[in-house]
C-alpha cells in the first residue's frame, strides 16, 4: 500500500472537493432564497363576502370537472371504472368528471399541491376531498380553498344532516361540504377475545398483551386517548396531551401493543395477526363482506372520534360553477343512497336511510342481508344519541401543532 | 466523437450530457437542499435563511436511536447479502455454462413484479397463523406466541430479500472474470480447492464484494417500506423518520438536515471501509 | 489422480450442492409471486384480498376494468421505456470515458458518480422536489422521468464501467492498423466488447424505474405509476386485477427466459 495512487487520487479530489464546496456554499446561499414563505392569512368576515362575491361574479359552467379523490370511495357499477353517480351527473349535466384516485393520504396530498397551489398555479383537481384535520387547517391558513357559493348548492342546504353545517372546522360550510364521515373506534376479533371490548382502556388490558395494535398517525391516536381520558379534545391542551402521551407510551413499554399501523390493520385483524385494534367504521363492514369473519367494531364507552372527508374547491381552480354542481349533486337522497350502498361509511344525507331500506326491501339473497345491514346500522346512520358521543380532533394552530408532534410522533416512531 | 477516438477532447464529448444531467438535477439540487438544512421556519409563516446550525444537533439528538437502528439492520442485511448471494454468483459463474444469462434473468425476475406486492405477499406468508408458521405451530415445533412479523428479524429478512440481486450481479460480474486458466493452474501447483479458492478466486473478487456492498448498504439503511409493511414497535428506521419529518409535518430544515446526515455517515462509512480494504481507486473498486 | 483431477471430482459434488442452493435461493425469490399468482384468481366479493375463497377467471377477463389502474401501469412502462434509452446513452457515454481515458475531471466525476450511488434515494428525491419547487416546475410526467434518469445514470456508468476493465485498447489500434476509420472500429470493436456491460447496465435501469417507489412518490405530482397506484390501493383494498397484472409481467419474463435458453441451444 506504499505508493496507493487511491491516497493521492483522493487527497488531489479533496482539494477539488474543497474548491467545489466554497462554490458550493456561495451558490447555496443564492439558493437561501429557495422555498420562502407563504404566510398568507385567510380573510374573515366583510372581506370574505367581498372575497366570494368577486370570485364568482360573472363565472359560467364549463364542461368538465377534475375531481381528486381517495381510492374505492365511490359507488361502482359493472366494472370497477364505471361509476353510476358521476354516469347520471354527466347525462343530466353534460359535464364530463375525471375522477382522479390520487389521494392516498391527506398529507402526501397536500405536499403535492400546495408548492403550486401556494405558487398560482392550477394544481390539475378542481375538486379535493380533504378530512377535516392538520391539513385542512393548513389549507385554511395558507388561503388555499376557494369558497363556496352557496346560491349554487340547493341540494345541500335541503338535504345535508344539521350537524353537518355547524361543523367547528368549518362553521357555516364556507369552504366545505361533507363527502363521508367516520368513526375512529376499536375492533376485536369476538373468538379470541374473552368478553366483547367497550371501554377505550380495555386496550391495555394485559391478556392481549403483544395482540394490539395502534394508529402510527399523528390525529387517530392522540385524539382517541384524549377523549377517554378527558372527553372534547378541543378543551385540552399541553398539560393533557403530555399526559395522554405518557398512557399510549406506557402501553407500549409494556409490549401490549405489537405494530402502529397505518391503514392496512384489518388485514392483521382478519389474519388473527393482532385480537384488537383501533379502526375505521367502514372498514370492518368491507371486511366483513370480503370473508372475514368473527370482527366486531365498537364505540368506546368514553366516546369515539367522528371524522369527515370534506369536498373542498382548489384554488387557481378552472372550472368553479361545474365544480359546485357536481358537489351539490351527491345531496339528492336518491344519489347519496347510491353511494353509501357502496362505500358504507355516513353519509351526511340522513334521507338517504329510507332509500336503502327501501332498496333492501326489493333485494334478493346475499344483496338483500347486505343492504339491510347498512340501513339499520348506526355505523352508516348515527342516531342522535349516537352523535353525543362522538368528538372531533383537536384542531391545532400552526404554533400548537409543533408541541403536538413533538410530544406525540415519538409514541409510534420510537 | 466516435471517429476522434484519439482526440483529447473525445472524453469531455462523453461525459458532457451525462455530467450535466447530474450536474443540474443531482448536484444543484443538493446545494438548495444544504442551505434549507439551516433554516428556520414553518409551512405557514415561511422559511428563513438564519444559518441554524442548530438543527444538526437537534436532529442527531433527537432520531440518533432510529440511526444507530439503521445502521445496524444495514450492516446485518449487507452481511447476510453477501453470505446469501455468493455461493449461488459462484455456481452461476463457474457451472452455469451457457444459461449464465438465464439463471441471471431468473433471479432479477420478481423485481418486475412491484415490490410493495412482493412485500405484502411476505406479510401474508409470514402471518402467525399462515402458510408457513401455521403448520409449525401445529406441529407444535414452535410456541403459539412465536411470531415472525412485527419483529426486527422480520424486517431484516425482507430487506435481505428485496436487495439480494444487488449484491449478487456485482459478485457474479467479478467471479465471471475470472479466467478459468488460473483455476487450472493452481491445480497443476497441488493447491486444494479450499486453496485455490481461498488464495486465488476470492481475492479477486474482493473488488466485486465491495461494489455490491455499496449498491446494498445504501438502500438498507435508507429503506423504509420494509420496516413499515413487516416492523412493529420497535423497528422504525431513519427512512420513517425523514418521510414523516418531509411529508407529514412538512419541516423541511429538519427534514433536510436529517438527509444530509444520513448521507454524510453513508459516504464517510464507505470512505473508511475502501481505505481499509486498500482499493487501489474508488470507483475501480465499485466497478468490480 | 492428479491434484486438478481431486479437485475436479471434489468440485463435481459441491457444484451439485451449490446447483441446489442456487436454485432454493431462486425459489425462496419467487415464493411471494406464487402468492400473488394464486391470489389473482381469487374470488373475492368484497375489497379486500386475504382469504381464499373460491376460484375465478374473473378477473383475467376484466383485467383493464379500472381505467387509472391501466393507465398508472401503462405510464409505469412506457416511462421505463424511455429512461432506459435515455440512462443508458448518457450512462453509457460516462462510463466509456471514464474506462477509456484519464483526463482531468475524472476524479470529479468519479466522485459524483459514487455520491449519487451513496445517497440515499429519499435524499435525492427530496432535494429534486426542492428544486422543482423553486424554479416552479409543475410535477408530473416527464419530472419522473428526470429523477429516474438521474439516478439510473450512475448505475448504468458504474456497470459500463465495470467491463472496460478488460478492455484492451491495442485492440483499438490493431483495428486501425488493419485500415478501419474510428466510426468502423467503434462499431465493429468497442460496442461489442461493451454490449454486455451495456446490456447489464440497461436492464438494470429499468428494473430500477419500473419499480421505483420513493423518488417517484416524492416527483409525480398527480401522475400515477403502478407502485404508487398499488401503495395506495393497499388502503382500501388491492384489486385482483393487480394480481393478474403482476402473474403477466412475471409469465412474460419467464416466457421470454425460456425463449432465450431456446435460442442458445440453436446456435450450437
Amino acid at each position: 500500500m506504499a505508493t496507493d495512487p487511491t491516497i493521492s487520487n483522493l487527497r488531489l479530489g479533496r482539494r477539488d472537493l474543497f474548491r467545489y464546496a466554497g462554490m458550493g456554499a456561495g451558490i447555496a446561499t443564492l439558493a437561501a432564497c429557495g422555498v420562502s414563505g407563504e404566510g398568507k392569512t385567510q380573510p374573515t368576515g366583510t372581506a370574505l363576502k367581498k372575497q366570494t362575491t368577486s370570485f364568482w361574479d360573472g363565472k359560467k359552467k364549463t364542461g368538465e370537472v377534475n375531481w381528486a379523490q381517495w381510492p374505492l370511495y365511490i359507488d361502482v357499477g359493472k366494472s370497477k371504472g364505471d361509476h353510476p353517480s358521476i354516469d347520471q351527473f354527466t347525462a343530466k349535466t353534460g359535464i364530463k368528471v375525471h375522477y382522479n384516485e390520487v389521494i392516498q393520504d391527506d398529507d402526501t396530498f397536500f405536499a403535492k399541491v400546495q408548492p403550486s397551489l401556494s405558487a398560482g398555479q392550477y394544481s390539475g383537481y378542481d375538486v379535493a376531498v380533504i378530512t377535516n384535520g392538520i391539513d385542512f387547517t393548513r389549507f385554511l391558513e395558507l388561503d388555499l380553498f376557494v369558497p363556496l357559493e352557496h346560491s349554487l348548492m340547493p341540494n345541500f342546504e335541503k338535504y345535508a344532516g344539521a350537524t353537518y353545517k355547524t361543523a367547528a372546522y368549518d362553521p357555516g360550510n364556507v369552504y366545505s361540504v361533507p363527502w363521508q364521515s367516520g368513526i375512529t373506534g376499536i375492533a376485536y376479533n369476538t373468538k379470541k377475545v374473552q368478553k366483547p371490548l367497550t371501554s377505550f382502556f380495555d386496550l391495555w388490558d394485559p391478556a392481549l398483551k403483544g395482540k394490539v395494535g395502534m394508529f402510527a398517525d399523528n390525529e387517530d391516536l392522540p385524539n382517541p386517548m384524549l377523549v377517554a381520558m378527558f372527553g372534547d379534545p378541543a378543551k385540552t391542551g399541553p398539560t393533557q396531551w403530555k399526559a395522554a402521551a405518557k398512557k399510549l407510551n406506557q402501553q407500549r413499554t409494556s409490549g401490549i401493543v405489537r405494530k402502529y399501523y397505518q391503514q392496512d390493520y384489518i388485514n392483521a385483524l382478519s389474519t388473527g395477526d393482532v385480537w384488537a385494534c383501533q379502526a375505521w367504521s367502514g372498514d370492518i363492514f368491507q371486511a366483513l363482506e370480503s370473508g372475514a369473519t368473527d370482527l366486531a367494531f365498537a364505540i368506546p364507552s368514553e366516546g369515539g372520534v367522528l371524522w369527515t372527508d370534506n369536498m373542498v374547491l382548489l384554488k387557481n381552480i378552472k372550472n368553479p360553477v361545474s365544480s359546485m354542481m357536481l358537489i351539490d349533486w351527491f345531496y339528492q337522497p336518491k344519489i347519496a343512497a347510491e353511494v353509501a350502498e357502496y362505500v358504507n361509511y355516513i353519509t351526511p344525507v340522513p334521507a338517504a336511510k329510507p332509500i336503502v331500506a327501501r332498496d333492501a326491501a326489493a333485494a334478493s339473497g346475499s344483496n338483500k342481508k347486505t343492504l339491510q345491514q347498512i340501513a339499520t346500522s348506526p355505523l352508516v346512520f348515527p342516531t342522535a344519541a349516537d352523535y353525543s358521543k362522538l368528538y372531533r380532533y383537536r384542531t391545532l394552530t400552526n404554533s400548537e401543532l409543533t408541541t403536538w408532534n413533538e410530544i406525540f410522533e415519538p409514541v409510534y416512531q420510537s | 466523437m466516435i471517429g476522434r477516438l484519439r482526440s483529447a477532447g473525445a472524453p469531455y464529448f462523453a461525459i458532457l450530457p451525462g455530467g450535466l444531467w447530474l450536474a443540474i438535477f443531482f448536484v444543484l439540487p443538493l446545494f438548495v437542499m444544504v442551505s434549507l438544512s439551516v433554516q428556520t421556519g414553518n409551512l405557514i409563516t415561511g422559511f428563513q435563511q438564519t444559518f441554524h446550525f442548530a438543527n444538526y444537533s437537534h436532529v442527531l439528538s433527537t432520531y440518533n436511536k432510529q440511526l444507530v437502528r439503521s445502521l445496524e439492520y444495514g450492516a446485518i442485511a449487507t452481511v447476510l447479502c453477501v453470505v446469501l448471494a455468493y455461493p449461488m454468483a459462484y455456481w452461476i459463474a463457474f457451472f452455469g455454462g451457457r444459461n449464465k444469462s438465464t439463471y441471471l434473468f431468473l433471479v432479477l425476475l420478481p423485481f418486475f413484479v412491484t415490490f410493495v406486492l412482493r412485500t405484502v405477499a411476505w406479510q401474508f406468508l409470514l402471518g402467525d397463523q399462515g402458510l408457513v408458521l401455521g403448520w409449525l405451530k401445529s406441529a407444535g415445533i414452535v410456541g403459539q406466541n412465536f411470531h415472525v412479523l412485527a419483529t426486527g428479524a422480520a424486517v431484516i429478512a425482507g430487506l435481505v430479500y428485496n436487495y439480494l440481486p444487488f449484491m449478487l450481479l456485482p459478485i457474479y460480474v467479478s467471479l465471471e472474470r475470472i479466467d478459468p486458466n488460473l483455476l487450472e493452474a493452481a491445480g497443476d501447483l497441488y493447491a486444494t480447492r479450499r486453496q485455490t479458492f481461498l488464495r486465488i478466486v476470492f481475492p479477486l473478487t474482493i473488488p466485486g464484494i465491495f461494489a455490491g456492498v455499496l449498491l446494498t448498504f445504501v438502500p438498507v439503511v435508507s429503506d423504509y417500506v420494509n420496516a413499515s409493511i413487516l416492523g412493529g414497535t420497535g423497528q422504525t428506521m431513519i427512512g420513517n423518520i425523514i418521510q414523516t419529518l418531509y411529508l407529514t409535518n412538512s419541516d423541511y430544515p429538519n427534514a433536510s438536515a436529517l438527509s444530509i446526515v444520513l448521507m454524510a455517515i453513508l459516504m464517510i462509512g464507505i470512505f473508511v471501509y475502501a481505505r481499509a480494504l486498500g482499493t487501489r481507486d474508488l470507483l475501480d473498486a465499485a466497478a468490480g | 489422480m492428479s491434484q486438478t483431477q481431486t479437485n475436479a471430482a471434489g468440485g463435481r459434488l459441491s457444484g451439485r450442492l451449490m446447483q441446489v442452493y442456487t436454485w432454493g435461493i431462486i425459489f425462496w425469490l419467487m415464493l411471494p409471486i406464487f402468492v400473488i399468482i394464486a391470489f389473482g384468481f381469487n374470488n373475492t366479493k368484497g375489497k379486500f384480498n386475504y382469504t381464499w375463497q373460491g376460484f375465478t377467471l374473473h378477473w383475467y377477463r376484466h383485467l383493464f376494468d379500472i381505467p387509472d389502474l391501466t393507465s398508472a401501469l401503462l405510464n409505469s412502462l412506457s416511462i421505463a421505456a424511455i429512461v432506459t434509452i435515455v440512462a443508458g446513452i448518457l450512462g453509457t457515454g460516462m462510463g466509456f470515458a471514464l474506462g477509456r481515458w484519464k483526463f482531468r475531471g475524472t476524479v470529479l466525476t468519479e466522485l459524483t458518480l459514487f455520491a449519487n450511488i451513496a445517497a440515499p434515494e429519499i435524499t435525492l428525491a427530496t432535494a429534486l422536489l426542492s428544486l422543482f419547487i423553486t424554479v416552479n416546475l409543475a410535477r408530473g410526467y416527464w419530472t419522473i422521468v428526470i429523477a429516474q434518469v438521474m439516478f439510473d445514470i450512475a448505475y448504468v456508468a458504474v456497470t459500463v464501467r465495470a467491463r472496460m476493465s478488460g478492455y484492451d485498447v491495442h485492440l483499438e489500434e490493431a483495428s486501425r492498423d488493419l485500415g478501419a476509420g474510428g466510426l468502423t472500429t467503434f462499431r465493429l470493436i468497442t460496442l461489442p466488447l461493451l454490449l454486455p456491460g451495456i446490456v447489464a447496465g440497461c436492464l438494470l435501469a429499468f428494473a430500477l424505474s419500473i419499480d421505483d417507489f420513493v423518488i417517484t412518490q416524492f416527483n409525480a405530482g398527480q401522475t400515477l405509476t403502478f407502485p404508487l397506484w398499488v401503495f395506495g390501493a393497499t388502503r382500501l383494498g388491492v384489486p385482483p386485477q393487480v394480481n393478474v397484472m403482476g402473474t403477466l409481467i412475471f409469465v412474460g419474463g419467464v416466457l421470454i427466459a425460456i425463449a432465450s435458453v431456446l435460442l442458445s441451444r440453436r446456435r450450437i
